[in-house]
């Protein structure tokens, strides 16, 4: 059985290749098949046009929950060293099913207040000028008080990094800048807004302000180098730095110009929420990521082996700008010491930040606080509540809004050296 | 203090942007790019303005919605538009509307939303659910108007059409902050805000 198998997995692959990269692929196969240790040789190289993780490397993979209305794919934060998420661990959020576009047909309109509608196919698009940007994108739930606790379909498995934070990455995209675009349809003077309809089952809706629109938008078609994944929008997307990215929309099917913001459930009902601190009136149309950061290792769900040195690392982000500074306490809070930056640190990305620590093999608590360039600092829980009227109750049954939630992340480190989320005590 | 900067240049830029001749300027990569037909154009479907200006021709009452809900809409958002596994649309009940404010678990209800325009939207372009713009604007203003009668909105006799659904008066209208969404934000208010 097993010889039997292993010839028509070469079969298949001498099929599919030619000449010596064949040699390579059975030399592969023959390795994997007899158990032989690391110096077993191993593929020729050019065997492979998309590559794959290496065979033992077993990369951390994506979490999911899901709902009637919400499927969700978490990033695996805790492994990440510097800045860019890779595209098949980007987060994804969906309210319906993906869209299997052709982009040999795809073509997306711009109409409205416009001087003249035009339709662009994806020729259009990489034949304007292209521009890039590495920047992250968060949901504007993330780490919300829903995060901290069991449920959402996973009710067995604990708390951690990728579930309290992970609805977000960060990559590179690359696109046709909005300006470009609607320069080439001419704007009409009263032109504001843009409604942006993406081509899911929903038709999911979105509004962004025309100053921001013409700033620093994008339509986009690639990330992090390659054509976006599909469930990322393919074959393109709206692209809008440093809000929440419910206002990036997936496979755009167009966009409205329009005088005035359009009312779309997503926009106005979905994402509207009920602020004490308003009398009860529901705050929407908020916009942008406020400063935060949080430390990816250690983090809930690790565990230190003994004392010792430890490398604290971490992430900070400003959908404002760039990053100032970011400290981190390693006493719960009582004394903050500076963090050292890596470059790059780039406006409406997330960057990266390293602190040395020496484990003293007692109980503590540790966490990080960003500052961002326009000076504004990250709150504490007990700063967010008083902030939003809050109360302890909504924590379980929130009562009150949970978007754009940046409150700082305590992580708790018992003596045994195992780490929990402790952000609610 | 730590505002000024972040708020001046938003400004600077919206005051850029406001004076003529962006919208004047000649295209830039004329071979690039295809001028869409009317039809094409209309295929896409409408969406509505807020006060429903650009709203199809069409009506419908609730006690037409009823039959609609109990057979598109019943199997996920439940019989009377709660219990379901979807999103609850109905609390209060006809004649008498919700009192008192919507909690966050608590936003979808037909009650909260700011708009009856929206209503109609929505379930025009995204229900049900995996075959949105499967329904006739008929249907469409049908179900608005038995969803709305079930939050004690509207009464199980009035027609809802182009004119009278822009009319109706949302209970939870002003309690939305802000009063008219903006950009930039007002440099008056906290970031947190």
């Amino acid at each position: 059985m097993n010889s039997k198998q292993s010839g028509r997995r070469r079969f298949l692959k001498s099929a599919a290749l030619a000449g010596l990269a064949a040699v390579g692929a059975e030399q592969s196969v023959s390795a994997q098949q007899s158990g032989t240790n690391a110096s077993a040789p191993g593929a020729q190289p050019g065997t492979h046009e998309h590559g794959q993780p290496a065979r033992l490397a077993a990369p951390a993979g994506r979490a999911m929950t899901k709902t009637i209305t919400h499927t969700t794919y978490y990033t695996p934060l805790a492994d990440s060293v510097g800045i860019i998420t890779p595209a098949s661990l980007h987060f994804m959020q969906s309210h319906s099913r993906l869209p299997d576009i052709d982009p040999e047909k795809y073509s997306f309109i711009i109409h409205g207040l416009v001087e003249r509608p035009l339709a662009f196919t994806m020729e259009d698009l990489k034949r304007l000028p292209s521009v890039s940007k590495i920047a992250f994108l968060e949901c504007l739930g993330n780490t919300g008080p829903r995060r901290h606790v069991k449920g959402e379909g996973r009710n067995a498995t604990p708390v951690t990094v990728q579930f309290t934070h992970g609805i977000m990455s960060c990559n590179e995209w690359g696109g046709v800048a909005l300006s470009v675009l609607f320069k080439e349809v001419g704007l009409k003077k009263e032109a504001s807004w843009v409604v942006a309809e993406g081509g899911d089952g929903s038709k999911y809706s979105y509004c962004v302000p025309m100053t921001k629109a013409l700033d620093d938008c994008m339509v986009a078609y690639m990330q992090n180098g390659e054509p976006l994944r599909q469930e990322q929008g393919f074959p393109a997307r709206l692209f809008v730095p440093g809000f929440g990215a419910n206002h990036s929309v997936k496979w755009l099917r167009r966009l409205l110009i329009t005088d005035e913001p359009y009312l779309t459930w997503d926009q106005s009902v979905h994402h509207a929420a009920a602020r004490v601190d308003l009398g009860n009136k529901s705050r929407w149309f908020n916009f942008v990521w406020p400063p935060k950061s949080v430390i990816t290792r250690p983090s809930a769900g690790l565990k230190l082996n003994a004392p010792g040195y430890y490398e604290i690392t971490g992430l900070a982000w400003s959908g404002w700008g760039k990053v100032r500074k970011v400290e981190v306490s390693v006493d719960g809070g009582k004394s903050w010491k500076e963090a050292k930056l890596q470059d790059p640190i780039l406006s409406m990305a997330h960057t990266r930040f390293s602190f040395d620590w020496t484990w003293d093999g007692e109980e503590t608590v540790i966490m990080s606080r960003c500052t961002d360039d326009q000076g504004e600092v990250q709150p504490m829980l007990a700063e967010l509540n008083r902030n939003w009227g809050r109360s302890e109750k909504d924590r379980l049954e929130p009562i009150s809004n949970t978007h754009y939630w940046n409150a700082i992340q305590p992580w708790k480190i018992a003596k045994d050296g195992s780490i929990t989320d402790v952000l609610f005590g | 203090m730590c505002y000024s900067v972040r708020f001046l240049v938003p400004l600077i830029l919206l005051a850029l942007l406001a004076t003529p001749g962006v919208g004047l300027a000649q295209r830039a990569y004329s071979n690039i790019g295809r001028t869409p037909s009317q039809e094409e154009i209309q295929s896409l479907g409408v969406i509505v303005d807020p006060l429903g200006k650009n709203l199809p021709p069409g009506k419908g009452t609730a006690k037409e919605g009823a039959e609609l809900y109990a057979k598109q809409c019943a199997v996920c958002h439940g019989k009377t538009g709660e219990g379901g596994v979807a999103d609850r649309l109905v609390m209060g009940s006809p004649g008498n509307p919700h009192q008192g404010m919507y909690t966050d678990q608590d936003r979808h209800p037909i009650g909260f939303w700011a708009y009856a325009t929206t209503v109609w939207d929505y379930i025009n372009r995204a229900m049900p659910a995996n075959r949105g713009g499967s329904l006739k604007p008929d249907e469409v203003y049908a179900l608005t108007a038995y969803l709305l009668y079930m939050n004690g909105i509207i009464q199980d006799t009035d027609v809802m059409d182009a004119q009278s659904l822009p009319k109706v008066q949302m209970p939870n209208r002003d309690n939305f902050v802000p009063a008219k969404p903006v950009w930039p934000p007002n440099p008056k208010r906290p970031s947190w805000f």
